[in-house]
C-alpha cells in the first residue's frame, strides 16, 4: 500500500505539514480556528536536529503494534490497508502510545483520546503530502 | 474442511478468529465460554466500576463480529472436560464440541490467599463483567473499602472506588505499589499521587484475618497486628492461570500451559495463548506468564495461524504496560528493575511528575520506565523489541522528546523510511 514518507534532506522543519494536517482534521477547515478555537493536534510529529528535519506518520503497518495492543478495539487494520481509528471508543488509556515503534501516535490530553493519521482518507492525497512547499514528503509503495 | 474450537471468548480468541479467518474462510469455528457476555473489553471493568462506561461501550469487537467471521458462539456455557484422543470437547450441559484444532484461551483467575475470614459476604475479586457488577451494586452500602494488593488491578480499582466517593485503603505486601513492573522511584511516584487524592496505601504489610460478626464485615487484622475498620474487602493479588481442564491430561503444564513459538501445546493440534499460556519471553529467555492484553492478542493471532497451517510464529511475549491513575501516565516495557550488576541503568527524574529510566544488557535497549512525558514512548518499546544497538546514543534516551533523529542515520533510514 501506499505510504507517507518524508525525504529529510530536503526538509526544512517549516511545520506547515502539522498545519495542514490539523486543519484537514478541524470542522471549520480555518487555519486560524482549527488551532485556536477548536484546538486540533496534527496526526503527525515533525523531528528536528540541526540541520536534519523530518516528519514522521503513522505507518499504516501489516502486522500494526497497536491494532494489537488496543485495548477497547478502537484501532483496527482494515483490508485495504490503513489501520483505521475509532474515535469514540478510544479511552486515553495510551497503550498504543506504548506500543507504536514509529512513535506516531499522538495523545490528545484534554479530550482523552489519541490523535492519528488517517492517510486524510477523503482526499486523493494526504493534506501534509500535497501541502509541503519543498516536496519533502513524498506518498508511495515501498517496501514496508 | 478444518473444525477449530476455541476455549474462551476474550482477546486472545479473538486475535485467533481475525487470525484464522485471513487465512481460511471455510472452516468452522465454534467458541465455548462460561462468561455470558458478548466479548469485551476487561481492562475497561475499572471504567464501568467508575461509572464512565456502559456495557454496550465495553465491546471488544462490533456486535455482529461473530456472524460476519462465522463463528458458533455457545457463550455461558462452560466446559466441563477435553477428551484429547477423541477431539472432543464435553460442555456443562451435556453438549460436545467436536475439533480438528483447539485453541486453549481460558485465562486467568483470580489468586485468592488462605485469608481467615474468607467466609463473610462483601468480599470481592476484580478481573472480569461480573465482578464489577457486584461491585457496583456494592458500594451503596459500603463506606470503607480495603483493597488487597497494590498491581495494576488493584490501583485501578482503587481508583474508581474512589472516583464513587467510597473511602479506599490498598494494601499491598511489597515495599512499593506495582512492584512487578515498576522500581521503587516510579512506585514512590504513584503512591503520591494516590495519597493526594486521600486514597491510603499500606505498603511492606498485608491482610492476615477478615475480621466480622454476622457474616458482614468490620475490618481486617493486618501482619502488623494493625486493624482497619472497612465493610467490604477487594482481593486483587493477580490472576494464576486458569488451568483446570487440563489437569491430569497429556497437556503439560508449567505454571501455565506451555506452548512453543507457534503456540502449540504438547498435544499436537491443541494450542494455548493469553493469560493462561506459559511462552517464551522476548527479553528474559524464559517462559512465563505475561498476563496483558497485547500479548493475549498477539498471542492468540500467532495461535490462529498456526492452526491454519500457515505459522507465522509468535515474537515472544514483552512486558508493556500503559497505566494512567488520578492524571499521571507511566509506561513500562521490559526489564525495569534488575538486580544484576550486568546491566546498565540510566535514568533522570524531575519532582514528583516526571521521571525516565532505561535499562541496557550488552548496549542494547531492554527495559523502560516513562512517568509522565509518555509521549512517543512507543519508539523505545520499538528499540527493546528490535534489540538495537543503543549504546552510542543512550544518553539521549532520557530526553522526553527523544526521536528517530536521534538515531544513527543509517538505522533510521532502515527504520522510518523503509530504505
Amino acid at each position: 500500500m501506499k505510504r507517507i514518507y518524508a525525504i529529510e534532506s530536503v526538509c526544512m522543519n517549516c511545520q506547515l505539514c502539522a498545519v495542514f494536517c490539523a486543519t484537514g482534521h478541524s470542522r471549520s477547515k480555518d487555519i486560524i480556528k482549527a488551532h485556536n478555537r477548536e484546538k486540533v493536534l496534527p496526526r503527525l510529529f515533525v523531528e528536528e536536529k540541526r540541520p536534519v528535519s523530518f516528519a514522521v506518520q503513522c505507518r499504516h503497518c501489516d502486522e500494526p503494534f497497536c491494532v494489537q495492543s488496543c485495548i477497547t478495539g478502537a484501532l483496527t487494520k482494515s483490508l485495504e490497508g490503513p489501520v483505521v481509528y475509532a474515535e469514540e471508543k478510544c479511552v486515553g488509556c495510551w497503550t498504543c502510545v506504548a506500543a507504536c515503534p514509529y512513535g506516531a501516535i499522538r495523545r490528545d490530553v484534554d479530550r482523552k483520546k489519541i490523535a492519528k493519521c488517517d492517510l486524510c482518507a477523503e482526499l486523493t492525497e494526504p493534506a501534509c503530502v500535497a501541502n509541503c512547499p519543498n516536496q519533502a514528503l513524498v506518498y508511495e509503495e515501498r517496501g514496508s | 474442511m478444518t473444525k477449530y474450537a476455541i476455549i474462551g471468548n476474550s482477546v486472545a480468541a479473538v486475535g485467533a478468529i481475525e487470525a484464522i479467518r485471513s487465512v481460511d474462510a471455510e472452516g468452522s469455528i465454534t467458541v465455548v465460554a462460561n462468561e455470558p457476555y458478548h466479548v469485551y473489553s476487561r481492562p475497561l471493568i475499572s471504567e464501568y466500576l467508575a461509572g464512565e462506561t456502559t456495557v454496550e461501550r465495553m465491546a471488544y469487537r462490533p456486535a455482529d463480529f461473530y456472524e460476519k467471521n462465522g463463528v458458533e458462539a455457545i457463550l455461558g456455557v462452560a466446559a466441563a472436560g477435553i477428551d484429547f484422543d477423541k477431539k472432543s470437547i464435553a460442555l456443562e450441559d451435556g453438549q460436545s464440541v467436536e475439533y480438528d484444532k483447539l485453541l486453549l484461551a481460558t485465562g486467568g483467575k483470580p489468586f485468592v490467599p488462605p485469608i481467615v475470614g474468607l467466609d463473610h459476604q462483601d468480599i470481592f475479586t476484580f478481573t472480569g463483567l461480573a465482578d464489577a457488577m457486584k461491585l457496583d451494586e456494592a458500594i451503596d452500602r459500603v463506606k470503607d473499602f480495603v483493597v488487597i494488593g497494590g498491581g495494576l488491578i488493584g490501583l485501578k480499582c482503587a481508583e474508581s472506588l474512589h472516583k464513587r466517593g467510597v473511602k479506599v485503603t490498598v494494601v499491598e505486601l511489597a515495599d512499593r505499589v506495582m512492584a512487578a513492573v515498576l522500581d521503587v522511584d516510579a512506585g514512590r511516584i504513584v503512591e503520591k499521587s494516590l495519597a493526594r487524592k486521600g486514597i491510603d496505601v499500606v505498603t511492606g504489610d498485608t491482610v492476615e484475618e477478615i475480621l466480622g460478626e454476622g457474616g458482614s464485615i468490620t475490618g481486617v487484622r493486618l501482619k502488623s497486628e494493625k486493624e482497619l475498620p472497612c465493610q467490604a474487602v477487594v482481593i486483587a493479588i493477580g490472576v494464576a492461570p486458569n488451568v483446570e481442564l487440563v489437569k491430569d491430561s497429556p497437556v503439560k503444564v508449567g505454571r501455565g500451559i506451555l506452548v512453543d513459538d507457534m503456540m502449540g501445546t504438547s498435544v499436537p493440534d491443541v494450542y494455548a495463548a493469553g493469560d493462561v499460556a506459559e511462552g517464551r519471553d522476548v527479553l528474559m529467555g524464559v517462559t512465563r506468564i505475561l498476563p496483558i492484553w497485547p500479548n493475549a492478542y498477539m498471542q492468540g493471532r500467532a495461535a490462529g495461524m498456526a492452526m491454519t497451517g500457515s505459522p507465522r510464529g509468535f515474537a515472544g511475549g514483552l512486558s508493556m504496560n500503559s497505566i494512567e491513575l488520578f492524571g499521571t501516565p507511566l509506561i513500562n516495557v521490559g526489564i525495569t528493575d534488575p538486580r544484576d550488576e550486568s546491566f546498565e541503568i540510566l535514568t533522570r527524574s524531575e519532582g514528583d511528575h516526571l521521571y525516565r529510566k532505561v535499562v541496557l544488557r550488552d548496549g542494547r535497549l531492554v527495559g523502560a520506565i516513562v512517568v509522565g512525558e509518555i509521549d512517543r514512548a512507543g519508539i523505545l518499546t520499538g528499540l527493546i523489541r528490535d534489540g538495537v544497538d543503543v549504546s552510542d546514543f543512550k544518553e539521549e534516551l532520557l530526553r522526553s522528546d527523544f526521536g528517530h533523529i536521534d538515531l544513527p542515520a543509517d538505522v533510521r533510514e532502515r527504520r522510518l523510511f523503509a530504505l
